[in-house]
Parts: C-alpha cells; sequence; structure tokens
C-alpha cells in the first residue's frame, strides 16, 4: 500500500521534472539578451525575440490585478465582515464558485461580446478585463478565508476603542490578513499568466509593441501559441525558449507564495 | 491639530458629572439582555460608584460578561441582542438614539481576558491606535500618551528602550498591560475589565491587581472575575450575579462576610459554582 502511494506521489511530480527538463533542453538555447528586448524577426531571418510578448504579459497582469485585485478583495471583506452568515453571501459565494469552474474561452467570449464588439477590435484593455475578471472569484474566496482566520479578539479591542467598524476593517483586519490576501493575489496571478485561450480574441496577439491600451497586445501565451503552430524550426525554437520564460515566472510567483507563507509562520511563533 | 476636537469626550473625562449631580459612575435600571428568545440579563438595577473597584462575580453562564459588555455597548457585537432599560454614564443615556456605540465605547473602555495587542504593530503603535485611528496626528501629543498610559499601566520602565518592537514580542503579562495601556491611551471615563488576568501566571495576576488599586484613583473600574480572592482583594463593591438576576450588591467586606442572601454566602464560600 504504502508503495502504490509513493509511486503515485512520484506521478504526481514526474511531469513537472519532465515539462521543466523539456523546456531547458530545447529552449534554454534560444534564451539571450536580444529574447527579452527585440521583437519577432520575419520568417527566414534568425534571432529576434519575445520582448513584445513578455511586455505584454506584464501590462495584461498588471491589468487585471487593477481589475481584479479591488473588486475580489472588497467582496472578500463583505462576505467575511459584513454578510457572514446572511442568505445573500451564500449565493455569492455560491456564484464565486461556479465562475472558478467557468472554461477559460468562455470568459474570452464574454469580453469579446461586452468589450471587443463594442470598441469595434481587439485591446490590450479586453485582455486585461478578461483576465482580471476571471481573478475576481478567486481573490475574492481566498480574501475571505484569510480574514475569517483573524482572531475576532482584535476586532473585538479595535471596536472597544471607539474605533469605527470599516476602520477596523481596512486598518487592523486587513492589515493582520495582508500577507495571506498577498498570497491569494499572487496565486490568482499565476494562474491567469499563462492563460491563452480567454486572450485569443481578446488582446489577440501582436507582433510589434503595442503602442497604447486600445490597440491588440502580445502575450507569451499566444507567442508560444503561434509560433508552435508555425512550420518554422526557428520559431519552435523560440516557441519553446518562450515557454521556458513563461514557466519561470509562474514558479517565481509561486515561490514568492511560499516566502510569504513561511514569514507569516515564523512570526507567529 | 488639537486632540479636543477629535476626542471632545475623551479629553474632558470628567466634565459632564459636574452638570448633573449624581453618585453614579453608570446608573443601571431595569436592564434587561436578551439574545434571541432568551433573557440573560433581568431587570438589572445597580449604581457603580465613580472612582472605586465594582466587581461583578458569578458562576459561568451567569450573565456578568453580559452586564459588563452592556455598559459600552459590546454586546451589540452579536446580531440577535436586544436590551431594554436604561444605563447612564454620568448622567447621559448612552442607548439614547442619537449616540452613536463608537462615542460610548470612547468613553467606556475595555480590557479582555485573552490579551490581544494587534500583531502588526509595534508596542508604541498598539498604545496610540485608538488615537490614531479617531484622526490625532500631532506626534508630540502621541508621544507624550504613550509614556503617560504606559506609565499608567506600568509598563512604561520594561518598555521604553523598545517602544518600536513587535507587540508580541512582550510576554503575556506585559501584553495584557499594554492593552490596559491601549485602553487608557484614549482617556476613558470607566475602564471595564472581563477577567483580565484570568490567563496570566500568579505574578502577572499580582501586577494587574496592583494595577487596579493604582488606577481607581482616576477611573472608574468594573471587573469581572471568576477569582474570589481577586474580587475580595481588589474590590471596593461586589455584584453577585446568578441566573441572569442580580443577587446581592453592596461593599465588598459586607458581600464577603456577612452577606444577606444565602445564595451569595455559598458562592462566596465556595460552596457551589
Amino acid at each position: 500500500m504504502q508503495a502504490i502511494a509513493f509511486i503515485c506521489a512520484v506521478l504526481v511530480i514526474a511531469p513537472l521534472v519532465l515539462v521543466f527538463y523539456h523546456l531547458t533542453r530545447l529552449g534554454f538555447s534560444s534564451i539571450n539578451w536580444a529574447f527579452f528586448t527585440q521583437l519577432p524577426k520575419a520568417v527566414g531571418e534568425t534571432g529576434g525575440g519575445m520582448g513584445n510578448a513578455i511586455v505584454g504579459t506584464f501590462v495584461l497582469l498588471a491589468e487585471a490585478a487593477v481589475i481584479g485585485v479591488p473588486i475580489g478583495v472588497l467582496g472578500g471583506v463583505f462576505l467575511a465582515e459584513y454578510a457572514s452568515s446572511s442568505g445573500i453571501s451564500w449565493w455569492i459565494r455560491f456564484g464565486a464558485d461556479i465562475l472558478n469552474g467557468v472554461p477559460s474561452i468562455v470568459w474570452g467570449l464574454v469580453v469579446y461580446a461586452l468589450v471587443v464588439m463594442p470598441m469595434h477590435g481587439a485591446s490590450a484593455i479586453a485582455g486585461g478585463v478578461v483576465l482580471g475578471l476571471m481573478m475576481v472569484p478567486m481573490v475574492m474566496r481566498a480574501t475571505e478565508e484569510v480574514l475569517h482566520l483573524v482572531p475576532g479578539g482584535y476586532r473585538e479591542a479595535a471596536l472597544a476603542l471607539g474605533i469605527s467598524k470599516w476602520k477596523t476593517i481596512l486598518q487592523i483586519v486587513v492589515r493582520t490578513a495582508l500577507r495571506g490576501i498577498v498570497t491569494g493575489v499572487l496565486l490568482a496571478l499565476a494562474r491567469v499568466a499563462g492563460e491563452t485561450a480567454p486572450l485569443l480574441f481578446t488582446a489577440f496577439g501582436n507582433t510589434h509593441w503595442a503602442r497604447n491600451l486600445s490597440q491588440p497586445i502580445s502575450a507569451l501565451p499566444l507567442q508560444i501559441f503561434d509560433y508552435a503552430n508555425s512550420p518554422y524550426d526557428d520559431w519552435h525554437r523560440q516557441a519553446w525558449a518562450g515557454a521556458l520564460v513563461l514557466l519561470l515566472l509562474v514558479l517565481f510567483i509561486n515561490i514568492s507564495v511560499r516566502v510569504l507563507t513561511r514569514e507569516r509562520w515564523r512570526t507567529k511563533s | 491639530m488639537n486632540t479636543a476636537q477629535v476626542l471632545p469626550a475623551a479629553v474632558a473625562p470628567h466634565q459632564t458629572m459636574e452638570h448633573k449631580p449624581t453618585n453614579a459612575a453608570l446608573a443601571v435600571r431595569n436592564l434587561s439582555v436578551f439574545f434571541g428568545a432568551n433573557e440573560v440579563l433581568k431587570r438589572v438595577s445597580l449604581d457603580i460608584a465613580p472612582n472605586a473597584v465594582t466587581a461583578i462575580i458569578g458562576p459561568s453562564g451567569c450573565g456578568k460578561s453580559t452586564f459588563l459588555r452592556s455598559l459600552n455597548r459590546m454586546h451589540e457585537l452579536n446580531p440577535d441582542a436586544r436590551m431594554t432599560g436604561e444605563i447612564r454614564l454620568f448622567g447621559d443615556d448612552i442607548y439614547a438614539s442619537t449616540v452613536e456605540p463608537v462615542i460610548v465605547r470612547r468613553r467606556v473602555g475595555m480590557v479582555f481576558q485573552k490579551s490581544n495587542p494587534f500583531p502588526t504593530m509595534t508596542i508604541s503603535e498598539n498604545v496610540t491606535v485608538g488615537l490614531r485611528l479617531n484622526g490625532v496626528r500631532n506626534r508630540k501629543v502621541l508621544a507624550e500618551r504613550t509614556e503617560q498610559s504606559l506609565r499608567m499601566a506600568a509598563l512604561w520602565d520594561e518598555v521604553k528602550d523598545r517602544l518600536q518592537a513587535p507587540a508580541i514580542s512582550l510576554s503575556g503579562g506585559q501584553q495584557q498591560r499594554l492593552c490596559i495601556a491601549r485602553a487608557l491611551a484614549v482617556q476613558p471615563e470607566v475602564l471595564l475589565m472581563d477577567e483580565p488576568a484570568s490567563a496570566l501566571d500568579p505574578l502577572a495576576t499580582s501586577k494587574i491587581e496592583d494595577l487596579i488599586l493604582e488606577l481607581k484613583k482616576n477611573y472608574t473600574i468594573v471587573i469581572v472575575t471568576h477569582n474570589m480572592q481577586q474580587a475580595a482583594r481588589s474590590s471596593d463593591f461586589t455584584a453577585f450575579f446568578y441566573l441572569g438576576e442580580l443577587v446581592e450588591f453592596g461593599a465588598t467586606p459586607k458581600i464577603f462576610t456577612s452577606p444577606s442572601q444565602k445564595r451569595t454566602e455559598d458562592y462566596v464560600t465556595g460552596r457551589f459554582g
């Protein structure tokens, strides 16, 4: 029994090792300074990079955070601090859990209808909106859960000092839970950083630098998708390198989360 | 900014007393508190004397904590709570429809059983949090109030060299005295204490008891305690609650040596409870 469990545990992490090995083997050689700073070269020319896609990914994540973090965090505050056991909060939680399971292509279609069609074209804004909307339920549920972990004694102590409820929540409760909230936000960012399907009809991709947010913008997953589908060996190598960079980005976010949560335990003990 | 503009009630503690001469700091009349359909306090009336320590004793579930919390409207955090009757703080009806609970709680401070300094804040930030979050920004005022409050809480000498250290680096007894300093910093008129020493070791407990005797020179203190010796040692008046009723209330020596009620005698002599 123990042996079977051990084999299963190894099988769980085996894909990670395989993916990482493969990406490093095939992609590492294409990573150089130009890869991060230059635009893609035309077919047939060697060199060039994915600078536009890397910058695009960060722009889209920043937009997503601007949209998803305030709505998600305040929604979580509402659920945990204002409507903990009311009927409406049950429906909001239920809705958030369903939204968490909505296939990402559906998010893309919804934002296509709501943002891309009225704006008559794909844009960085639409890409940010779709990723931001996907973050909302994740951030909201994570925030609610960490707020529930803040001992009630802190709320009572603050209220007994004559501090108003919203200041108590903002300055005492949220501040106490801040590490946990940041962790939830980072995990949500890591989730959406690799999303490809919702960006297909929203951010659309761009082989040049996007000059403003109303233009289509590239992102690493989109560029990888395009290059991997192409018939050119050179582009395939670039796709491998892009995938490696994306994986490292997600890995970096996850390691940050690890560090943050470890710090929390240290201060507690 | 002038603190007097921000915290009028807190800065002029006994102003209202002069206008309405009454012996009681808190005058409680026919107070009943319900949680849902459950009546946890039944028509309690008593006067809490100013600049004295009033101990509330009684077995678990007798309503003594609820009584204490009704004195600064903290019981309202329970959404099912409802009260009837009247409580006057130096003559002011604290349940009047025009009175905000926030204002009542600035005038009637509270210290809890479990010490709860804010873990994200330093020692000095904990002391001044009630002032800062109510708009006091003047650094000089904050620094003065920090020292003054920590001195009153008999903690100044132990922490004066590490005011910027995290509050949770203090020992349990120090944390509780920090919570007392935090409550004192907003300059309340009354200090409520809900079993403030029950989680502390004997040495830390005796420090808190000494502190209570010192504080009553400037404050009115109401303390809930499970510890009969503590009530006998540190209080001037004692109220014995049983099953939501006030059974007996009087000078502490009388309650402990010649109570008029049989139930009081049984409880203080340890025959039940």
